[in-house]
Formats: structure tokens, sequence, C-alpha cells
């Protein structure tokens, strides 16, 4: 019955085209804003490391000005101090994996490769748990061991997007790449890896790519001068002429994994020790503010969905429902106006039953057709959104998820409509139209 | 075979209140046709709505084919009419997006018939009625007669034990009216149950009875002789 009861929408559709167009297009519209809406807003809304994020813990610690807070209304700094990110990752408890991190960036080159262009490269100096924290992929070779962090060893984990660039590809562990008049050794390849958002490092943007390549961290203190930080630097009083690296400016990051409720306590209380310590030497000034925000409250401090993302969410699917009223409207109208049709239906022995099917299976034919519309518009609208902002590059684009999110969306929210229309034509009299007609 | 005892009808709105059926009584035997005359007003298109379980009544007892079928849900009556019951309209009713095929085709699609069974009865309803050429002609594609004939295929597709009628010859001209009932005759012939509202004389003088109404209520009864011949038969036949 459901081939009769499609064949009969397809037939209405070309019996009342104009009716059933701007059906569709009233149903298109309302689906291709929501769906860009909440195409934008879902990739914002990602959980980047599902398997971890309720026990990976961003390390705040206030070590800002005794005058005012770093923001309102008692805000910490985001990042850390040099100093306190390397005490923390030296001194944090055995046996909790722990990482602290920093930007950086470089020009890198295959030594002997004339053909191969030199890169600009936008690293990230980190300790050894890095990888194993974040669960990070390997194409080839492995990060590093403590050892290496220790020894400040010339040694680097390349993306694979860099690889292509500077190995087209091959396997390079063992090769090595130039910095500067440096050589360092190739120890690993990372598959595809795009945390979204990039949680483990805001300051650049939510969106923005993965490094492009991993050193330990204590190679950036050697080379603090000719890499620098790339990120944002936070100095609440000006360094001193020793530069950032020993200075009260934030620009690290410090991540620990506990993996439960015993040891967030327990870290609490080694970050409220290693405060009160500070205190003494004359830092710290302020109360003690302390904080651990595992992956969902860090994205929520850093307010990676904006208030006004869930507001513009709210109001696109506002405008679906107003859409949907109008194509309640139309429904009305057309199912009304065949109620003689459907009489003579009734009177050979179709069932109300039989007649709501009929139009709900119309009324899901229009749903689909919107959704394929509605889909397209949401390109269009995403295509804009990446115009407007390109931070929102990453997240402004559909994947398969979300393209069968909007024709499900599509087909539900036709046939929320016309629920109270298909309703209304099977309880109509059959008796009152057939002598009518 | 179709039985009303007492029923009785009344429509209401807020400010009316109106009598179309008042304790009407009639049975009609099976095999009969019965022509079914009156005034306009007089309730023949509300018992011809209620005998073919369009409508329900208010009052009375109604049995159809042996069951009572007065108080049936809606699943069950239009089992009923999709099983027992054919209509045929004054305007014809067929459905103007489908051609003459598909309009046929409608209530079987509501038996369940497999395709074959329904193109076969498709095919020979058709043929009965003299338009099997015509099968993919859409209903403005033929005459008021060829409609009219198409719409009687329709109601005799399902094979039903009765044709309800309603002024089947008032939107043609005589000689289509006079082949339409031609027709009708010939379906009665083969034993079908007709029972056709009228407003013709001529017309109503060809069927076995006439019942006559006036204020929801038979007024008049008039046995033709064609009607006296097949209770004879049957009773012939009954008695060998």
């Amino acid at each position: 019955m459901f081939a009769y009861h499609l064949r009969l929408a397809l037939l209405s559709l070309r019996r009342t085209p104009a009716v059933s167009l701007l059906m569709i297009v009233a149903i298109a519209l309302g689906i291709g804003v929501s769906m860009t809406m909440v195409s934008v807003y879902t990739l914002m809304a990602n959980d980047p490391i599902p398997e971890k994020s309720d026990v990976l813990y961003a390390v705040q610690l206030d070590s800002w000005s005794p005058d005012r807070p770093y923001d309102e209304p008692n805000e910490p700094p985001t990042q850390l101090t040099w100093r306190d990110a390397l005490a923390l990752a030296e001194r944090s408890p055995a046996g909790l994996k722990r990482t602290a991190m920093a930007g950086t960036g470089f020009v890198a080159e295959v030594p002997g490769a004339g053909d191969v262009r030199p890169e600009i490269v936008s690293a990230r100096a980190a300790t050894a748990d890095f990888f194993d924290l974040f669960q990070v992929p390997f194409l080839y070779g492995s990060g590093w061991d403590h050892g290496s962090d220790q020894d400040a060893a010339r040694i680097i984990v390349l993306s694979r997007a860099l690889n292509e660039k500077l190995f087209g590809g091959e396997d390079s562990v063992g090769r090595d790449v130039r910095i500067g008049s440096e050589f360092f050794r190739v120890v690993g390849v990372l598959d595809e890896w795009q945390p979204t958002p990039r949680f483990y490092d805001l300051n650049t943007g939510a969106f923005a790519d993965t490094d492009d390549a991993f050193v330990p961290l204590s190679l950036l203190d050697r080379h603090q001068q000719d890499w620098g930080i790339n990120g944002s630097v936070n100095c609440w009083q000006a360094p001193s002429a020793e530069g950032i690296f020993p200075s009260e400016c934030t620009f690290t990051q410090f991540w620990v994994e506990l993996p439960d409720e015993a040891a967030v306590q327990d870290y609490r209380a080694f970050l409220d020790a290693y405060v009160q310590e500070q205190k003494k030497l004359g830092r710290f000034q302020r109360p003690l503010n302390n904080r651990l925000s595992n992956v969902h409250e860090w994205l929520d401090v850093n307010e990676v969905v904006r208030d006004d993302n869930s507001v513009l969410l709210g109001l696109s699917f506002m405008f679906l429902m107003v859409c949907l009223l109008n194509t309640v409207g139309l429904l009305l109208a057309k199912f009304l106006g065949r109620s003689g049709d459907v009489g003579v239906r009734r009177a050979l022995g179709a069932s109300r039953a039989r007649v709501f099917q009929q139009h709900l299976t119309e009324v899901g034919l229009l749903g689909v057709l919107g959704g394929v519309l509605g889909l397209a518009l949401a390109w269009l609208g995403l295509m804009g959104v990446q115009r407007l902002y390109v931070d929102y590059e990453r997240v402004a684009h559909l994947n398969t998820e979300l393209v069968a999110i909007a024709i499900g969306l599509a087909v539900a929210a036709g046939l929320l409509a016309g629920l109270y229309p298909a309703w209304r034509i099977c309880r109509i009299q059959p008796a009152t139209y057939l002598k009518t007609q | 075979m179709l039985k009303m005892k007492g029923v009785s009808k009344v429509y209401r709105t807020d400010m009316v209140q109106t009598s179309a059926l008042r304790d009407f009584d009639l049975v009609v035997d099976e095999g009969e046709f019965v022509a079914v005359t009156g005034p306009s007003g007089s309730g023949k298109t509300t018992f011809l709505n209620i005998a073919g379980l369009l409508e329900a009544f208010d009052a009375g007892t109604y049995e159809l084919d042996g069951g009572d079928v007065s108080r049936l849900g809606d699943d069950a009556r239009s089992r009923i009419r999709n099983e027992k019951i054919g209509f045929i309209f004054q305007g014809f009713n067929l459905i103007a997006d489908l051609n003459v095929f598909d309009n046929v085709d409608v209530p079987l699609r509501y038996r369940g018939f497999k395709a074959a069974e329904r193109e076969r009865r498709i095919r020979e309803s058709l043929e009965l009625v003299g338009l099997a050429s015509r099968v993919r002609h859409l209903p403005s594609q033929l005459s008021g007669g060829q409609q009219q004939r198409v719409a009687i295929a329709r109601a005799l597709a399902g094979s039903p034990r009765f044709l309800l009628a309603d002024e089947p010859t008032g939107n043609l001209d005589s000689v289509m009216a006079r082949q339409v009932m031609e027709l009708l005759e010939e379906i009665n012939g083969r034993g079908t149950t007709i029972i056709m509202v009228t407003h013709d004389p001529e017309l109503a003088r060809r069927a076995h009875r006439n019942v006559h109404m006036l204020d929801g209520q038979v007024t008049d009864f008039t046995e033709f002789e064609a009607a006296v011949r097949v209770r004879e038969v049957r009773a012939a036949a009954a008695g060998a």
C-alpha cells in the first residue's frame, strides 16, 4: 500500500505544482537555516576526545596580579608560567600522565633535498606524555620517552601533512630534518589527527589546525630566541631583560590525566601545596584559586561555544517552526481542497487510517524533497559562514551524519506539520462531499 | 437482505433541528431493483447514505446481509462498503487525476487484491460497460455517459451484493440515460440488488418496486410487474 500511496503523492504534487513547491521551499528554508546552525553548533560542541574527556584535566593556577583578577569576576589565567608548568611536570605525583606544552615555530628543511622547499612549521613543544595522554595516532614510529625530555634530545615528530611535504609521505623515521643549523632526527609520523575543537591549546583558535611538528619541551628552553612562542603570551607585569621564560607571563599549557574523583582531590591538594610553597617565595599573592577542568569544562571556560551561538541555534529552530506553521496552513488548504476525492475513496472502502496514511505519505515525500533542497541551502549557508568567519572554516561543513540528520529532521518536520491536516482530512464526512462534488 | 426498522436521523445545528428520516422502515430482498422517489428534501439521499454506511443514524436498527450494522466502527463500516456495496453517484465522482483503469482500481486496492486479480476484475468490469478500450483515458477525456459507465464499472469491480445509485442518470441526456438504465437492468439481471434514488418517474417505473418518500417516511409503495415476476420465478425455483 505504501507504493500506491507514494504514487498518489507524486500525482498530487503534479496536480498542484505551485502549492507543492511553496511547501517544499518553506520546509527547505527552515531546514537550510537550522541545519546551517546545527552543523556549526554540533561541531563546536563536539567532544574532541570522547574516550578521555572526563579524565583529562587542564590546570589553572592564579599567579596573576594581586591588584586585579585575570578575568572578572575572579578567573585565573588560562595558561601557566613557564616555570610553573615545568615544576608541575617534574613534581606531579609519580604514575600520573601529564604534559606541559607551548606553541612554537621554525623553518624546517630536509638536508640534501634541493627539490624540497623549506617549510614554515607551526610546532608544539611538549613533554613525552603528550602523545599517550591525547591518544595521538601514529602512522610511523612513535613519540619520545622521558629521558629524551631530560636530555633535550634533538628529535622531532612530524604530522602526516608535513611528512607529505618534506618526505613525500614515505616512512621518514630515522631521517633528519634541519632546523636552523641543527639536525633533528625524525622519531615518528602522525596519522590524521584533528581534534575539533583543538582542546589542548585554544589560544590560537579553537578550530585551528593541529600542529605540524612536535619536539621535546626542553628544546624550547634552549631555542627561546630563535623559535619563540607561537600563541598567546599574557603578562601582568613587564618581563625582565631575561625575557618571558623566567617571568610571570603565562604562555604554557598543562594537562594531567586523573582517572577518578579521589585522584582529582589528591591532585587539587598537590596544587594547593605547590602554590602555598610559592607564596612563601613571594609569588601567587592572590587568594588560593587553582582550577582543574576536564575537557568539557575547559571548553566552557574558554567559551568555545559562545552564548550567541546557542541563541542563534534557538532562533534557527524558531524559524523552522514558522516555516512549518506555514506548511501546516498550505497543507490544510491543499488537503481540504480535495475533500471530494477523499469522500469518494471513503465511500469505496478506504478507512480513516488508510486516508491518514495516504496523506502522511505525501507529507513525508514533501519532507524529503524539502530536506534535499534544504541541504543545498545549508551548504550555501555554510559557504557564507566560511567566507564571513575564517576561524569557522573547519566547523562550517556538512558531513554524512549531518546530511542524515537534515533529511531525518526534514521528514520529521514534514510529518509533524502534516499530522493535523491529515487528521482533519481523514475525519471528513464522505456523504457531505459526494453529492456536491 | 436489507432491513431498516424505525430508523431516524436528525441533523442539528445550533439554531435548527431537521428530521431527515422519521421512523423509517424498509425491507429490500436479494435481487430486487428498488427505485426510491420523492421530492427534494424528502430524505432520499439520507436514506441512501445510511444504507451505504456513509452516515450514522440516531435511532432504529439496520440489518444488512443478515448482520446488524447499526453500531459498527469505522473500520468495519469501511470494510463492508468495500466488499458488499457499490456506489453510483449523479455526478459520477471519478477522481480527476486517475485514468479509467486507476479509477476502477480504487476499491480493489483497499480490498487488498493482488495485482493480477485487480487487473482481471478491472478488465472484466470495463468490458461489461463497453469501455475496455478507454483504460488510459482521463475522466475529462470522456463524455458524461462514458464517465457514468466508468463509475458503474468501478462499483461492480469488487462484485458487490448491493448497488446504491443516487440519481445515476441525473446529469445525462435521454439517450445516455437510457443506456445507463439498460446497463443497470442487466446488472440486476445478474443478481445484484439495486436501490436507485431518482426523480424520473419513467426510470422508477422500470424498477421492480417504487418506494415513495415524503418528510423522511415511506408514503407509497408500488410493486411493479417485474418484481412480481421475480418473486414468482424464485418461489417456483424454491418449490422445485
